[in-house]
C-alpha cells in the first residue's frame, strides 16, 4: 500500500467536495479498494471514507419500491425482512455474494460502483430495472453499466442509493466460480410492471439483458420456452475457468433454472 | 487403556493456544531495533538482467541496504543445495545447476529474488524496492515440459541440454518387455498429475539477528525442520559453524512439504542481520507465496499394464516427464524419483516393473515434495490403470483388485522395485471400504440419478506408501546426500515431571499431544506432567524434522528408545534404594517394584533420587536422569488402505457432487485415533482438492494464471461431504510402536478414488480417462465431446 491520507466526513456534501479531488478515492466496504491497495495497483492521495454517513445507510421503502442506501452491506440485504418480502429474490442474491466477512463488508454502492463483470448485483440491478442515485442525479438501470468496470458515474459522482420496483416473480440463478465464487454466469430473471426482465452478468466484460429470452418469456413465462434460445458465444469472456462457449451454455442453463425457481 | 496413553482420544494440548490467538508464529515474533527486507522479484519468467541500477532506490526513505548478487558473491555467499543425486540410466550424474540466493545474471521463473532491500519499515523497502531500475532483456520462455524437450526449446541452463536435469530409470527393462511380449491384453493411459501450489494458511517468514558480542547467528523460520536448515544453510550457504548457529521454528501454520526447503530469504536475513548489524525480518504476503513456495507433482505420464487372460498383472510400464522448475528445490530430484518409482508395485503382485523419469527444467518456481510426495503420483497412475484395464476386461475394478493382491501371507515382500513390505492387509482394507459405501448395492443409485438426469459412479483405490522416512544406509545409497534417523531426549526434572525434546516438527501434527502421550503412558505420569519441546537448534540435539509421515515412526520410535534408558537407569536406582537385585526390578504403572514383592519406589521418588544422590550407587551410577537416543530406522514403513468415493454429476453444468467418501486405513497402531482423523480428513481434503479443484496454470509466457486465491482454486468445507473412516491394523513389524504414519494417506488415496468415480459416473457416454482437476469446465466439455451428435444438438 502507498501512502495516503485517510477522511471520514460526516456529510455527504462534505464528501462529495471531498471527492471532486481526482486524485481521491471513496471508500466503501473496501472489499474490493483495500486489495487494489495492497497490491498497488491504485495510488490515491486520499480515501474517504463513506462509513460515517448516516443517510447513505439503511433499507427503506418508497411507495412500492425498495430503496437500499449507497453503505448497506449485502449481510443486511441478505437478513432484511423488507427486501425478503418485497423482493426475496434480491435478498437471495444478496446472501450469494462471497463469503460471511465479505457481506458483512461490501456494500451494494460499492459493488455497483466496482462494476465487475463477474459481480451479482448488477444483474438484480438491471434484471429489476432498478435506478441507482447519485448525489446528482436518477440514473436508469440499463443505462448504468457501461463497460468492464466502467459505469455511467462522472469522476467524483456519488451513489447514494439503489431504487428497486418490485417484481411479481424473480430468481437469481448463480454459476460460481470454483476459485473466487464470483459469478461465471448469473442470471436474473423477473417478471416487472414494465415486462419480462433477464439480466446476465459473468458472461460479457459487463452486464447483459438476454433480448430472446425476454421475447420468449413475455410470450410464455416457462422453462420451456427458452429451451431452444442459443446464447452466442461471441463477445463473451474466456479465462481458465469457463470458455465462451461453456459460458454461453451457462446462460441458457441458469436462466431455465431461474425461471423454474420463479414458480 | 489409560485415559491419557496410547489409543487415547487426548484432546490437543496445543489447541487451547491455538484457537485462543495465543501461538508464536515467526511473524509473531519482533526483535528489538528489527528492520524489514522487501524482495525485488522478477516480473518475467527468463530474462537476462543487464542493469541493475540502485542509486535511486538507496537514497529512499529509510532504506539501509540494498544486496543483490554482487554483495553476496564478494562474501563468498553459496548457492542453495541440493539434498538428493540421483544418477542417470547412463550412470551420469543428474545436472545441477547453481541455486544463487539472488539472481545472479538471469532470471529463470517469475517470482525468482533479484535484489534485497533492507529499510526501517517493510512499506520503506518495498517502495524502494519499486524504485530499483532493472534492463531485462526478455528471452522465450518454456512452461511445458513437453515442449522444454523439444530441440530448439528456450534453453534454461546451457549445461542441461533439451532441459534435461537427467533421465532416470528403475527395474528390470527386460523383465517387462518379457511380460508384455507374453500379455493376453495391454492397457494404456496417458494422465496427467496437475501442478499444485501448497498454499500453507501461513505464509513464509524469516528473521535473521546478529549478536555481535557473541558472535552468534540466530534465525527463526517457518521451517519443519531447523536442524536440516541449519546444516544446509551454515555448511553450504553462509558458512557459519553450528556451534555459532541457532535456529528456530517456533510455531508452524502448515508445511505440506513447502516448509522442508532451504529457502533463498532465509540466507538472505541472517547474512544482511550480520551486514547490517541489526536484526532482520521477511513475511511473505499470500502473492510471494504462490510464486516462491516450492509447487507439487506436474508429471505427464505414459503407462501401460500387462494382463493375463484371468486379469493377472505380467508387467507394468511407466514413462514420465516430471516438471522441476527451473531450480533445483533442496529434495525435488527425491520426488519423481525414489519417492515415485519404488511405488509402482502399490498394493499388487505385479512381478515386473520398469519406469523411467525425465526431470526438466521450464521457467517456472521450482517443484518439490507436497503432501505425499511422489507417492500420490504413483497411486494415482496405478488405480487409474487398473480401473482402466478392468473396464477394457469387463472385470469388476473390486475384483480385478483383489486377482492382483499381495497375498496376507507373502509379508516380508520383496516388490520388483526396491522396496521390501513388512506387513499389509489390502484386502480388509478394501472390504471395509466398499462395505461402508454399499457398493454392492450401487447400480440401483445409478438408475436412480439417471431418471432425474444425472450421472452417478462410484469409484475406488488402493494406495500404498512409503513413510517413516528413512533408513539412512538405504536413502545413501540412493543418492541421498543426509542421513535421516531421528533423534528424542528424555528429560526427567527432579520432582519427576518430564520435558520431552523431539527433533521432529510439529506444523499441525499434533505432536505436543501425541508424544506426551508416549512418555504419560510409559512412565506412568499425568499427561500433563510432559512437556513437548520441539524447533529450536539452541535446545534440541539435533532432528531432522518432519515430513514423510515419519515423525511417529522415527521419531517416536527415538522417545521409545530413550524412555527405555530412562526407565534402565531408574531401575538400577530402585534396585539400590530397595536393596535388590536389578534383574528383579519390575518397572509398571509408574512404579519400580521388586518383583512378587509389595516393596516399589515411585517414579516420582526415582528421579528426586536421581537429582538428590543421598543415597545412590555414586560409584557405578551418575546422577540425573536425561536420556538422548538416536533411532535409524530398519526399514520404510507401509501404510495403506483403500478408499471408494461416489459421486453425482450434473450434464447441465459438469458440476461433480460427492455424494460420499470412505477410507480404510491401515496405519498400524494408533497412538491418537482423534488426531489421526483430523491427519485424515485435512489430506482428504487436499487430496479432493487436487482432483476437483486445485491447479496451477502458468500462461506460454511463464506468468501465473494462478496467483491467487481469485483463481487457484482451494477446497473448502462447503466442497466436502462428512467422511466416512475406518482402520484395520497390520502392526509395523520394525519399530518399536509398530506405527505406520498416517500424515499423508488422505492426500494420496483420494484423487484416484475421485477420478475413478468421475470416470465411471461418465462411462455410459464412452468416456475413459479425464485428467485431473475435474472442473466444471473439463467435466462439460468432456461431456460435449462424447454426446452423440443428435444429443449435443
Ligand atoms: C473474497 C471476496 C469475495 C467476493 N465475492 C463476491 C461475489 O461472489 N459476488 C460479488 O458480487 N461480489 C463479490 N465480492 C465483492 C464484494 O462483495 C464487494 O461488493 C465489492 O468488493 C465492492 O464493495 P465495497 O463496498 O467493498 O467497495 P469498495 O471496495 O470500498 O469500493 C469499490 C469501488 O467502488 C467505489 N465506490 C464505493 N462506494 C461508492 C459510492 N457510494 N459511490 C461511488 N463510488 C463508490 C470505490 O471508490 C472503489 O472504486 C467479493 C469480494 C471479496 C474480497
Amino acid at each position: 500500500m502507498y501512502a495516503f491520507e485517510y477522511q471520514k466526513p460526516k456529510s455527504l456534501a462534505d464528501a462529495a467536495a471531498r471527492a471532486a479531488n481526482e486524485d481521491a478515492k471513496i471508500l466503501a466496504g473496501g472489499m474490493t479498494l483495500i486489495p487494489t491497495l495492497k497490491q498497488r495497483l491504485a495510488r490515491p492521495s486520499e480515501l474517504i471514507d463513506l462509513g460515517g454517513i448516516a443517510e447513505l445507510k439503511g433499507i427503506r421503502k418508497e411507495g412500492n419500491d425498495v430503496v437500499i442506501g449507497a453503505m448497506t452491506r449485502h449481510a443486511d440485504v441478505a437478513a432484511s425482512d423488507l427486501v425478503r418480502s418485497t423482493i426475496p429474490a434480491l435478498a437471495d442474491l444478496a446472501g450469494m455474494i462471497g463469503d460471511p466477512a465479505v457481506r458483512h463488508r461490501g456494500t451494494i454502492g460499492g459493488s455497483i460502483a466496482n462494476a465487475d463483470p463477474a459481480a451479482d448485483y448488477p444483474a438484480a440491478v438491471v434484471g429489476l430495472g432498478a435506478t441507482v442515485i447519485t448525489n446528482q442525479r436518477q440514473i436508469p438501470g440499463d443505462d448504468f453499466f457501461t463497460g468492464l468496470f466502467e459505469t455511467a458515474l462522472e469522476p467524483g459522482e456519488i451513489i447514494t442509493a439503489v431504487r428497486f420496483p418490485p417484481a411479481q416473480k424473480a430468481a437469481y440463478m448463480k454459476f460460481r466460480n470454483p476459485a473466487s465464487r464470483y459469478a461465471i454466469v448469473g442470471v436474473f430473471v423477473a417478471q416487472t410492471a414494465g415486462g419480462v426482465r433477464v439480466a446476465v452478468t459473468g458472461a460479457g466484460p459487463s452486464v447483459f439483458r438476454q433480448k430472446e429470452m425476454e421475447a420468449a418469456l413475455s410470450k410464455s413465462f416457462s422453462p420451456d420456452v427458452i429451451k431452444d434460445v442459443k446464447q452466442s458465444p461471441d463477445g463473451l469472456n474466456s479465462d481458465i475457468h469457463a470458455s465462451a462457449e461453456y459460458r454461453a451454455h451457462l446462460v441458457g442453463v441458469m436462466a431455465r433454472r431461474a425461471v423454474e425457481k420463479c414458480g | 487403556m489409560s485415559e491419557t496413553g496410547i489409543g487415547a482420544r487426548v484432546t490437543r494440548k496445543e489447541d487451547f493456544r491455538f484457537v485462543t490467538g495465543r501461538g508464536t508464529y515467526t511473524d509473531d515474533i519482533n526483535r528489538p531495533n528489527q528492520l524489514w527486507m522487501w524482495l525485488l522479484r522478477s516480473p518475467h519468467a527468463h530474462a537476462r538482467l543487464k542493469k541493475i541500477d540502485t542509486t535511486a532506490a538507496a537514497k529512499m526513505p529509510g532504506v539501509h541496504a540494498i544486496f543483490t548478487h554482487d554483495d553476496l558473491a564478494r562474501d563468498n555467499v553459496g548457492g542453495l543445495p541440493c539434498g538428493w543425486l540421483i544418477h542417470s540410466k547412463d550412470g551420469s550424474p543428474m545436472v545441477e545447476p547453481p541455486h544463487p540466493v539472488l539472481a545472479a545474471g538471469v532470471v529463470r521463473h517469475v517470482g525468482d529474488p533479484i535484489a534485497a532491500v533492507i529499510a526501517e519499515t517493510r512499506a520503506q523497502a518495498r517502495e524502494a524496492a519499486e524504485a530499483i531500475e532493472v534492463d531485462y532483456e526478455v528471452l522465450p520462455a518454456v512452461v511445458d515440459t513437453r515442449e522444454a524437450i523439444k530441440d530448439g526449446a528456450p534453453q534454461i541452463w546451457p549445461e542441461a541440454k533439451n532441459n534435461t536435469c537427467f533421465d532416470w530409470h528403475l527395474g528390470d527393462k527386460d523383465a517387462v518387455d518379457k511380460a508384455f511380449a507374453k500379455a493376453a491384453h495391454v492397457t494404456k493411459l496417458d494422465l496427467v498429475n496437475n501442478r499444485l501450489v501448497p498454499n500453507a494458511m501461513e505464509p513464509r517468514a524469516a528473521i535473521g539477528e546478529y549478536d555481535v558480542a557473541t558472535g552468534e547467528h540466530t534465525l527463526w523460520t517457518t521451517s519443519q525442520n531447523p536442524h536440516v536448515i541449519r546444516l544446509l544453510m551454515g555448511a553450504f550457504v553462509l558458512h557459519i559453524p553450528e556451534h555459532k548457529l541457532r535456529v528456530v521454528a517456533p510455531d508452524v501454520g502448515g508445511g505440506f512439504g513447502s516448509k522442508i526447503y532451504h529457502y533463498a530469504e532465509e540466507a538472505l536475513v541472517t547474512w544482511a542481520a550480520a551486514k547490517v548489524k541489526r536484526p532482520v525480518k521477511w513475511t511473505a504476503d499470500r502473492s510471494e507465496s504462490f510464486m516462491s513456495d516450492a509447487q507439487g507433482r506436474d508429471h505427464h505420464t505414459h503407462a501401460e499394464l500387462a494382463l493375463d487372460k484371468d486379469g493377472k498383472f505380467l508387467g507394468l510400464r511407466v514413462s514420465t516427464l516430471a516438471n522441476l522448475g527451473a531450480y533445483l528445490s533442496t529434495f525435488s530430484t527425491s520426488i519423481p524419483t525414489y519417492l515415485y518409482g519404488t511405488l509402482l508395485a502399490g498394493t499388487y503382485t505385479t512381478p515386473a516393473i520398469y519406469v523411467e523419469t525425465r526431470a526438466v527444467f521450464t521457467n517456472t518456481v521450482p517443484v518439490d515434495a507436497y503432501r505425499g510426495a511422489g507417492r500420490p503420483e504413483a497411486s494415482y497412475l496405478l488405480e487409474r490403470i487398473v480401473d482402466l484395464a478392468a473396464d477394457e476386461l469387463g472385470i469388476d475394478p473390486a475384483e480385478l483388485r483383489r486377482r492382483n493382491f499381495i497375498p496376507k501371507d507373502a509379508y516380508p515382500y520383496q516388490t520388483p522395485v526396491a522396496l521390501q513390505y513388512d506387513s499389509g492387509d489390502y484386502f480388509t482394507t478394501l472390504d471395509m471400504a466398499l462395505k461402508a459405501a454399499d457398493y454392492a448395492n450401487f447400480e440401483a443409485r445409478r438408475k436412480e440419478a439417471a431418471s432425474r438426469g444425472k450421472y452417478r459412479g462410484i469409484g475406488m483405490a488402493t494406495y500404498i506408501e512409503a513413510c517413516g522416512i528413512a533408513p539412512s544406509a538405504v536413502a545413501g545409497a540412493l543418492g541421498a546426500r543426509a542421513g535421516l534417523y531421528e533423534m528424542a531426549e528424555v528429560r526427567v526434572h527432579p520432582t519427576g515431571s518430564v520435558t520431552l525434546f523431539t527433533g521432529c516438527h510439529s506444523h499441525g501434527q499434533g505432536h505436543e499431544t501425541t508424544f506426551a502421550q508416549l512418555v504419560a503412558d510409559r512412565l506412568g505420569i499425568p499427561i500433563d506432567q510432559v512437556e513437548v519441546v520441539h524447533g529450536d537448534t539452541g535446545k534440541i540435539p539435533f532432528g531432522m524434522g518432519t515430513y514423510g509421515s515419519r515423525s511417529l515412526p522415527v521419531g517416536g520410535s527415538a522417545i521409545v528408545k530413550a524412555l527405555d534408558k530412562v526407565v534402565a537407569k531408574g531401575k538400577k536406582i530402585a534396585a539400590h534404594l530397595l536393596e535388590a537385585a536389578e534383574a528383579d526390578i519390575e518397572f509398571k504403572d509408574g512404579k519400580f517394584q521388586v518383583a512378587g514383592t509389595d516393596r516399589a519406589k515411585t517414579f516420582g521418588e526415582i528421579a528426586l533420587t536421581a537429582y538428590v544422590p543421598h543415597k545412590y550407587p555414586i560409584e557405578e551410577l551418575e546422577p540425573g536422569l536425561d536420556e538422548t537416543a538416536f533411532y535409524d530406522p530398519k526399514n520404510f514403513t507401509y501404510p495403506a488402505g483403500a478408499h471408494v468415493v461416489e459421486v453425482e454429476i450434473d450434464p447441465d453444468t459438469g458440476v461433480v457432487e460427492l455424494k460420499g467418501v470412505w477410507a480404510a486405513d491401515d496405519f498400524g497402531r494408533i497412538i491418537n485415533p482423534m488426531i489421526v482423523e483430523g491427519q485424515v480428513h485435512g489430506g482428504l481434503a487436499q487430496g479432493i482438492g487436487q482432483a476437483l479443484l486445485e491447479h496451477c496454470v502458468y500462461d506460454d509466457s511463464g506468468q501465473l494464471l494462478t496467483g491467487s486465491f481469485n483463481d487457484y482454486a482451494m477446497p473448502r468445507a462447503d466442497d466436502l461431504p462428512s467422511f466416512h473412516l475406518g482402520t484395520n491394523a497390520t502392526l509395523c513389524t520394525h519399530n518399536p510402536l509398530g506405527v505406520k504414519g498416517c500424515g499423508e494417506a488422505g492426500a494420496i488415496g483420494s484423487p484416484g478414488a475421485v477420478m475413478n468415480a468421475i470416470v465411471d459416473a461418465l462411462s455410459p457416454l464412452g468416456v475413459k480417462h479425464i485428467d485431473m482437476p475435474a472442473s466444471p469446465r473439463r467435466i462439460w466439455e468432456t461431456i460435449q465431446a462424447h454426446r452423440p451428435r443428435m444429443a449435443a444438438e
